[in-house]
């Protein structure tokens, strides 16, 4: 769990993007917020410097278009979806589930050495 | 229509082939390419693909899905010589002929080349196979790199020989390098960058010959300079493939002429991408490239130019660890103003600008380095209206 930023500073329309790796991009689409992967799966480009309209965001790069709920390509050039991540808020935190870790926690929690 | 051929297999021939069976076409698909190569990305050739940092997988514009999809027989590896007057008939040049009812010209542009180009170490930059011998003679230590043409693909290449740590000279005829694309003062910005990226850079004078017997051993300059090379990059522009249709009924002119969809001079055959010249203009953009196939696909089914397509035009250019976008359509006497960040000593400042084209008071054309949100607010509202019209029937 990656904790990205306070809600206040992600409004409706924004986007942030953080440097995991690789990064993530955390949208704030009209109130819902997800988070995807940043890199454009056409070529070396952020989307969360993207265009958001709905639950879409366009690369600023080439204008391939991403579902935000299901990371699904909804147009060319892209091919290949992104990974899609939880996005939890706690106490004002906007937090990222990175989608690999939640796996790794789930097995850490059913082992019992959870912290 | 029974049977279509699709001359050209890069990226608008791909974009054809998809467009004609979303649109409906379930004949027979035929794409020729004279490349043995599967339909590949051109732009990653002069940026990450040369320095190593991307492979040739990613530079595939298709998979096996999606090729089972389309249902076409790729004819790879043979070039097309000839389209008969009557354009039902495509010949190439293994001696096979392919007989069509309709036909798209997608047969692209070559790079330029300048006497010498046959010494080993002179490159051109346009196919795969020149970019995996450009990559290759990279790989084996630091040499010193000649880029001919301050362009697109000079510029980029320069920039990916720097990176690599070669000892990189740009050579530009005209005073700045991109004057033609984006006027003198982003012109300037363009030349800050080769300075930023440790590479001289000589304008002002041309090429005057490829010094060297077997291998290139320097180019020498109009104005008498000579510059040692163990590798030239030429960069100069590139030519549209129409020799093939010397034969045939169409009229060519820099280009393959079209109107304002795509339609040349006989209804069943239409061109798109570098080699088309679509309303009077040949834009050798990849954006024009993948929107052009859609509306000439459609008026190729109609029979006639049933839509035009004017997009608005776009481009970017990776270099020296700078994105330049631009949009929109500049003349020479339009105003440059910058909207947002800063230029100093002709080089962006840290989080790059936003620079807007004017004339009487409104805005022709939009410039960003490193400042791809703005930008694309600014392309959508420059887009706004004009990029695909229904023709008067």
């Amino acid at each position: 769990m990656i904790p990205v930023c306070r809600l206040d500073d992600l409004p409706a329309g924004e986007s942030v993007r953080i440097d995991t790796a690789p990064p993530i991009a955390v949208f704030n689409a009209d109130g819902e917020l997800y988070a995807i992967d940043d890199t454009c799966t056409h070529q070396d480009a952020s989307l969360s410097e993207g265009w958001l309209e709905g639950c879409l965001v366009e690369c600023p790069l080439h204008a391939a278009s991403f579902d935000l709920r299901t990371g699904l390509p909804t147009c060319l050039p892209a091919r290949r979806a992104v990974r899609t991540h939880r996005v939890t808020v706690d106490d004002g935190m906007v937090h990222v589930h990175v989608a690999t870790e939640v796996f790794a926690e789930v097995a850490a929690e059913e082992e019992g050495t959870a912290a | 229509m029974r049977t279509v051929t699709v001359v050209g297999a890069s990226l608008s021939g791909l974009y054809a082939a998809r467009e004609l069976r979303a649109q409906g076409f379930d004949g027979r698909l035929v794409v020729v390419g004279d490349e043995p190569h599967r339909p590949y990305d051109r732009p990653p050739l002069s940026k990450d693909f040369l320095t190593g940092r991307s492979g040739e997988d990613q530079l595939a514009l298709s998979d096996a899905e999606e090729t089972t999809e389309l249902d076409a027989e790729w004819l790879l590896g043979v070039r097309a010589r000839g389209l008969d007057p009557r354009g039902r008939t495509v010949l190439l040049g293994d001696g096979r002929t392919v007989s069509t009812d309709g036909v798209v010209i997608a047969t692209g542009a070559s790079a330029r080349r300048l006497p010498g180009c046959e010494l080993a170490g002179v490159h051109t930059l346009r196919t795969l196979d020149d970019a995996r011998a450009l990559r290759a003679e990279l790989a084996a230590g630091t040499r010193r790199v000649v880029v001919i043409g301050g362009g697109f693909i000079g510029a980029e290449t320069a920039s990916s020989c720097a990176g690599l740590g070669h000892d990189v000279t740009v050579v530009e005829a005209a005073p700045l390098p991109m004057v033609p694309q984006l006027g003198p003062e982003m012109a300037a910005v363009c030349a800050g960058l080769h300075r930023r990226g440790g590479v001289d850079l000589v304008t002002g004078t041309g090429v005057a010959g490829l010094r060297g017997t077997v291998a290139v051993t320097g180019v020498e300059l109009a104005d008498g300079r000579l510059l040692p090379a163990d590798i030239v990059i030429v960069g100069i522009g590139a030519t549209p493939n129409t020799d093939w249709l010397a034969g045939s009924t169409l009229a060519l002119h820099d280009g393959v002429l079209c109107d304002d969809g795509c339609v040349t001079g006989l209804p069943q055959v239409v061109a798109v991408g570098d080699v088309a010249r679509v309303g009077g203009t040949r834009a050798e953009h990849w954006t024009s490239a993948t929107e052009q196939p859609r509306v000439a696909v459609r008026n190729l089914l109609a029979g006639h130019t049933a839509e035009t397509v004017r997009p608005l035009p776009y481009f970017w250019s990776d270099q020296y660890g700078a994105r330049i976008q631009f949009a929109g359509r500049r003349l020479d006497t339009d105003t440059v103003r910058i909207a947002e960040g800063g230029v100093t000593d002709d080089a962006p400042d840290e989080g790059g600008f936003l620079a807007l084209y004017e004339r009487d008071g409104r805005t022709t054309a939009v410039l960003s380095v490193d400042r791809p949100r703005p930008f694309m607010r600014a392309r959508r509202e420059l887009g706004r209206g004009v990029t695909v019209e229904a023709a008067a029937s």
